[in-house]
């Protein structure tokens, strides 16, 4: 067994300290040792997009971080921006606009739509959709996750374009 | 076939409902396979072959074993006590199928690249992935076969003791050939090919076994729970009410996960071995190289028609590269297009011949569409190189040959007998859409200036509802199961409704679907009615989702449990207000009583009087259910797409600019999930046909082996897509349903390359095969110039 190092993670508002394997996948960290299966792994090289987190307020792909690499971050997973209660507003459009249908996707389509209008408040249909070129989606032809983010966006306060 | 009486549609059948599923979903508490941990969970890894055909000389696991926390390592042999091989379940009849021994460890030789040959079993995720580069494996390298024209001319073989690599043949006909043939003024052949493509769901197969006290419990991200359990009683010698198979949530299926697959028999095994749950999950390059793959067909065309356009006699013969075993229903997949080949025409003499091939490349099985993408691709792709021959409009040769509406029920040549259908308004809707005379003034207009764009039409139908076992069944087409649909729906005291179905999803939104139907019949709410599914030890017997079936048999059987209970409740009302129960109608959410709406019950009321036992004389007290539904016929969705494209003569790059789709599935349970299924299929169809392919090299390596070099399309390569849709009810079922999760890829291919070569006509390309990718295209156009044209 390999040794191990501490390190010390803000997850969705909770200090953490994990002890890890040099080599951990920040996603398996997130999964493994902290239960949060919200966030998902659909390939082995970076394509798909359905580990996408925020890691200190940006929008990475958890599986191509190392645990020990946020050392003394903050992240945020799909867990921590809303509940079935009360959902973030890009839930809520996700939700409405059929944006999902196996919904594997998703979690990870939701945080890099939330970081895409971070960045572009009033994004196009044509930056909505270069902006999630990195996540992939085989359920929904993306037809619904583009109006879903466009919803989102007019609903956050961004004026439809 | 007798046409079943139509129920009337009452207020929640034909809403945009949002999905109930969904909270779940967006909010990440969805559990699926490799959210699920049992205590003691053992993780397994498979060692793969890197050869794509070898004689395996020896397996060293020693230094695996010295690894700390490997608990175990398998090979083939050690599953000896195994009952059979992995499940071949349907022959198509009339034929024989060489089906050598596809065992879920290989014993003695390897297949194809990814062939497990050894399972490691310890006790993390890292730890057995470290421990399969411990398992030295020597392999002794034999010839390879990739090209499956090749593979029928002889050696090398895949399967040596055979002989030959020639799997079956098969075919399927009717009308006189010859003389349609005879009388035809024209001819056209094509050599189409619709080349191998992967089901890619987002979320990859996984497992967890857990044998304990003489039962096992296996999670997986399967389609088809019941068919699982059944398959793991037989291999691992269990009576199959001692298993219990439960999907959980599952990230898509496709087909992909319409399998009995090695790894799920594996893990049971292991478990039972090692007394401890065991888990997989498999690895994207894991999933592109060894999960069943789709299509892989050369399809050999000859289409006739009269002068004026009218069809006389269509032959296809199909060489169906089917890989390197059969799995569960690998010889019949391109069987299924034949028995829609005559698409939606008229055509005296259609007949379809089979011969299915082994190469040393990973099976092929259903995948979205199976079988039907490929007889449409065929279809309106050879029309429009046939009214090009001829001189007639691509929308006028489909108008003269279209089954008229007040034909149906309608038989067609191979005697497959349609059930409902109105091509022509379909099509009449597509173009209230597109402008195609604006489109063609500015197609013109834009050629001058150097801009290259075209039109592509598909009109199609296709045949789905997977069920009549008097047809696919033993006795029918040979299938070994019945396919009919279950369900089971209980009232509870409060009068909410749990309704239990044999069907098992994977995105397509059963819940909120079929609470709608069930709503509609029982005069509650859709909310209060929560669809369970996908748990052999829970639910009903259940033949589970695949084929566009769930709606039309399983959506069904839940609308005759809910009438069963409604008929019930009817009785109990009359009983209790001292009425006729014929005199009970159900209003507004009310049994009342007919001429008095102010005297009546809600389900609820009836609920309480039936646990009360407070039930008319001799009836039995409780308001459950069960139903099962074996319909007379298929039902066969249909629809008019259409595809404008622009091709950079340059640089070969298709962009779509639009996509329309104008589909008929019947009655329209929920729109807004309808459409979504549309656009997932519609893109899936576009994948196929621009951007994926899995690719072997001569020696049988896999060059897509993941998401790097097999391209899905992103949302950046799509369009947003325009959909519109026709009701024309199914005779079939009583709620005039029939499928839709196949429809969108059944259609587009064949729109999208009858665009692009409408688009490259002018540059002389005539015909062009997919995947339509830049280079191909490129090469096309420079073939063209150099040859003045002509076909390629």
């Amino acid at each position: 067994m390999s040794s191990t190092v501490n390190v010390r993670l803000n997850v969705n508002g909770v200090e953490h300290t994990l002890e890890v394997e040099p080599r951990l996948l920040l996603v398996h960290a997130l999964r493994d040792q902290l239960g949060l299966t919200g966030t998902h792994v659909g390939c082995d090289t970076s394509n798909c997009g359905a580990c996408t987190v925020h890691m200190d307020g940006r929008a990475v792909k958890s599986c191509t971080v190392l645990a020990v690499q946020a050392e003394g971050s903050e992240i945020t997973t799909i867990e921590g921006i809303g509940s079935e209660e009360q959902m973030h507003p890009m839930q809520e459009a996700f939700w409405a606009n059929h944006g999902l249908q196996c919904g594997y996707c998703t979690p990870g389509m939701i945080m890099a739509a939330i970081a895409l209008l971070d960045e572009n408040p009033n994004p196009t249909e044509e930056e909505v959709r270069r902006g999630l070129e990195g996540n992939l989606c085989r359920c929904t032809g993306y037809h619904n996750i583009v109006k879903s983010v466009l919803d989102a966006a007019s609903k956050m306060g961004g004026v439809p374009a | 076939m007798t046409a079943v009486a139509e129920a009337p549609s009452g207020r929640h059948i034909g809403r945009s409902l949002r999905r109930k599923e969904d909270p779940r979903l967006v909010c990440g508490r969805a559990r699926y396979i490799d959210d699920i941990s049992l205590p003691g969970t053992l993780w397994a890894a498979f060692v793969r072959s890197p050869e794509a055909h070898a004689r395996v000389v020896s397996i060293d696991s020693s230094a695996a074993l010295e690894r700390e926390g490997v608990r175990a390592v398998f090979v083939g042999e050690d599953l000896a006590d195994l009952a059979g091989p992995l499940p071949l379940a349907w022959v198509p009849p009339g034929t024989t199928v060489n089906n050598p021994p596809h065992w879920p460890l290989a014993r003695g030789t390897v297949k194809h690249v990814g062939d497990p040959v050894a399972v490691v079993i310890g006790d993390d995720r890292y730890g057995v992935a470290d421990a399969l580069e411990d398992v030295i494996v020597e392999y002794d390298p034999l010839p390879v076969v990739t090209d499956p024209e090749a593979a029928l001319k002889g050696a090398p073989f895949v399967h040596e003791e055979l002989g030959t690599n020639e799997t079956h043949r098969w075919s399927l006909g009717g009308g006189d050939l010859e003389a349609g043939f005879a009388e035809a003024d024209v001819i056209v052949e094509r050599r189409i090919v619709n080349h191998r493509t992967a089901g890619a769901p987002m979320e990859t197969r996984g497992v967890l076994a857990d044998y304990r006290a003489g039962a096992l419990t296996v999670w997986s991200s399967t389609q088809v729970p019941h068919f699982l359990r059944l398959f793991l009683a037989i291999l691992l010698g269990l009576s199959e009410e001692r298993v219990r198979v439960i999907a959980p949530e599952v990230g898509g299926g496709f087909g992909s996960k319409l399998q009995i697959y090695g790894e799920e028999v594996v893990a049971a095994w292991a478990s039972r071995r090692l007394g401890q749950p065991v888990k997989w999950i498999e690895t994207r390059s894991e999933n592109l190289s060894v999960t069943h793959q789709g299509r892989d067909q050369i399809d050999r065309v000859r289409m006739g028609a009269k002068r004026d356009g009218t069809l006389t006699a269509l032959h296809v013969e199909i060489t169906a590269d089917l890989g390197a075993y059969n799995m569960l229903l690998t010889p019949a997949i391109p069987s299924l297009g034949a028995f829609v080949m005559s698409g939606v025409y008229r055509i005296p003499a259609v007949r379809t011949d089979i011969v299915g091939v082994f190469t040393n490349k990973c099976p092929t099985d259903a995948i979205r569409g199976a079988g039907r993408p490929e007889a449409t691709h065929i279809i309106e792709v050879t029309l429009d190189q046939l009214a090009h021959e001829l001189g007639i409009d691509p929308l006028e040769i489909r108008r003269r040959n279209f089954i008229p509406a007040d034909q149906f029920p309608a038989q067609v040549a191979v005697g497959v007998t349609y059930d409902s259908g109105d091509y022509e308004k379909t099509l009449s809707r597509l173009l209230e859409h597109v402008d195609i005379d604006g489109f063609r003034a500015e197609q013109e207009r834009l050629r001058g200036e150097g801009v290259y764009r075209g039109i592509g039409f598909s009109t199609y139908t296709e045949i789905c509802g997977l069920a009549p076992t008097r047809v696919v069944g033993p006795q029918g087409f040979g299938n070994q199961a019945g396919f009919w649909e279950s369900a089971m729906i209980r009232v509870h005291n409060t009068g909410a409704v749990t309704a239990y179905t044999g069907c098992s999803p994977h995105g397509q939104g059963h819940e909120t679907t079929f609470a709608q139907i069930v709503a509609d019949r029982l005069g509650v709410d859709p909310q209060v009615v929560e669809v369970v599914h996908g748990d052999t030890g829970t639910g009903p017997e259940g033949r589970n989702t695949y084929g566009s079936r769930s709606l039309a048999v399983g959506g069904e059987a839940l609308a005759r449990a809910a009438g069963k209970i409604a008929d019930k409740a009817r009785a109990i009302v009359a009983h209790k207000l001292e009425a006729a129960p014929e005199d009970i109608e159900l209003v507004d959410g009310r049994f009342v009583v007919r001429g008095s709406p102010d005297r009546g019950m809600t389900l609820a009321e009836v609920a309480g009087a039936a646990y009360l036992n407070d039930v008319p004389e001799g009836m039995e007290p409780g308001l459950e259910s069960t139903a099962f539904w074996d319909p007379d016929n298929f039902v066969f969705p249909f629809g008019a797409h259409a595809c404008i494209v622009e091709v950079d003569p340059d640089t070969g790059r298709v962009r779509i600019l639009r996509y329309v789709a104008v589909d008929d599935c019947g009655r329209a349970i929920n729109p807004l999930v309808i459409d979504g299924q549309v656009h997932g299929g519609v893109a899936h169809a576009i994948g196929q046909a621009l951007y994926e392919q899995v690719v072997y090299d001569e020696r049988g390596q896999l060059v897509t082996g993941t998401f790097v070099n097999y391209a899905l399309p992103t949302a950046a390569e799509l369009p947003s897509f325009e959909t519109d849709r026709t009701e024309t009810p199914s005779p079939v079922n009583s709620l005039g349903v029939k499928g839709v999760g196949e429809a969108g890829t059944i259609a587009a291919s064949a729109a999208v390359t009858n665009a692009v070569i409408d688009a490259l006509r002018p540059l002389g390309v005539q015909f062009i095969n997919m995947p339509l990718t830049p280079q191909r295209i490129w090469e096309a156009i420079q073939g063209a110039d150099r040859q003045g044209g002509g076909q390629r």
